[in-house]
């Protein structure tokens, strides 16, 4: 399974989800997502300023009666651990899919720390951490972790690997 | 004479019922606006934060992309709102319908020892918001222009700014368990999963 077959198939799993708010700080890991997000007239697709601001999207949809993601990318971890008080106080729902950066063939070292980080701040603040390192497990492990978050009302991260995603390419 | 920030809160929020699409959907800013609403009446569709500062534009956001059939409020203090600038371009670019901001401005950090905000030191929040694209701002110094207030707040898509006086007010504190005050929201919405 190549990133052309995962990726529309994580989508069609978010819509299983009946997710139907994504916002994102955009990441080229994301980029198929948010594209699809936008292309889909049942899905409001929103780009945020900062990462944080999904987090709270996500507790207005929740107490609105709708389900929210939020995409970004390792390092906007970091922006969000106050606001992850939010879902966790109020026992929502929180679900989040993360593009890693700094941890696998990575060309800028600025973004090692908070990729090295990214797992061990998730868990710090609360929150439940899955990882997917192989094509063939992606779409399962998304799907699943959906489901956790929704159904069990817990805040649900899911890592994707950047040996999975494919180290950005600088110099070509 | 400024204005006082209870009397103003009991304006905006008073007859929620009576709001095009049904009952006024609020939710208020960490401090003192969530002692404001409060103090005006508990109520069931009212969201307090009690943290997460700088979040509560974004929860209005969500929330009324979520419900638009429905009005929602989100009611701040100048504190908060200057935290969620980012969001003020985030709803700008939406441009949600059914959304109004009101940030009660008393240029001070009200919590915290009344600290001079951003807002006193000459960020003009009306601005900013326009700045970011919205395309209705005002600003509000008195309590005819409150009145007046209150009923474009339920039927536009508003950035509106109410400068209050300074100081302390005696504290109200609402309910602060955030898992009964989102439980008895969706209850009332009749949200069931």
């Amino acid at each position: 399974m190549d990133r052309t077959t995962w990726q529309p198939a994580v989508y069609a799993a978010l819509k299983a989800a009946r997710i139907t708010q994504i916002g994102y700080v955009p990441d080229a890991g994301h980029a198929h997502l948010i594209e699809a997000a936008h292309a889909d007239p049942e899905m409001a697709a929103i780009v945020l300023t900062t990462e944080e601001e999904g987090i709270a999207l996500a507790a207005g949809a929740w107490l609105g009666g709708q389900r929210a993601a939020l995409l970004m990318q390792s390092s906007g971890v970091g922006n969000c651990i106050n606001m992850l008080s939010l879902p966790i106080n109020c026992r929502m729902p929180f679900f989040t899919i993360v593009t890693m950066r700094g941890e696998w063939s990575e060309f800028n070292p600025w973004q090692v720390p908070m990729g090295s980080a990214t797992e061990a701040v998730l868990k710090a603040a609360g929150v439940h951490v899955r990882r997917a390192d192989h094509a063939e497990e992606v779409v399962e492990l998304v799907a699943a972790s959906a489901r956790l978050a929704f159904d069990s009302c817990i805040p649900v991260a899911v890592l994707l690997s950047q040996r999975l995603i494919g180290a950005k390419v600088w110099v070509k | 004479m400024a204005l006082d920030r209870r009397a103003v809160v009991a304006e905006l929020l008073r007859d929620a019922a009576d709001t095009p699409g049904g009952e006024l959907l609020v939710v208020t800013g960490l401090g003192s606006s969530t002692y404001d609403a409060g103090a005006a009446g508990d109520r069931d569709l009212n969201f307090y934060l009690w943290g997460a500062m700088g979040g509560a534009a974004m929860i209005g956001l969500g929330m009324a992309l979520a419900q638009p059939a429905r009005r929602v409020l989100v009611l701040t203090g100048d504190g908060e709102m200057l935290m969620g600038l980012g969001s003020l371009a985030t709803i700008a670019a939406l441009k949600p319908a059914n959304l109004s901001i009101a940030v009660l401005d008393n240029g001070q950090f009200g919590e915290t020892g009344q600290q001079r905000s951003h807002t006193a030191l000459g960020a003009d929040l009306a601005a900013i918001a326009a700045g970011c694209g919205w395309a209705t701002t005002c600003e509000v110094r008195d309590m005819a222009g409150v009145a007046a207030l209150r009923p474009r707040l339920r039927g536009e898509a508003m950035f509106a700014v109410v400068h209050i006086a300074g100081g302390e007010v005696p504290r109200h504190l609402p309910p602060r368990d955030g898992a009964h005050l989102a439980h008895r929201f969706r209850d009332r919405l009749g949200i069931v999963d």
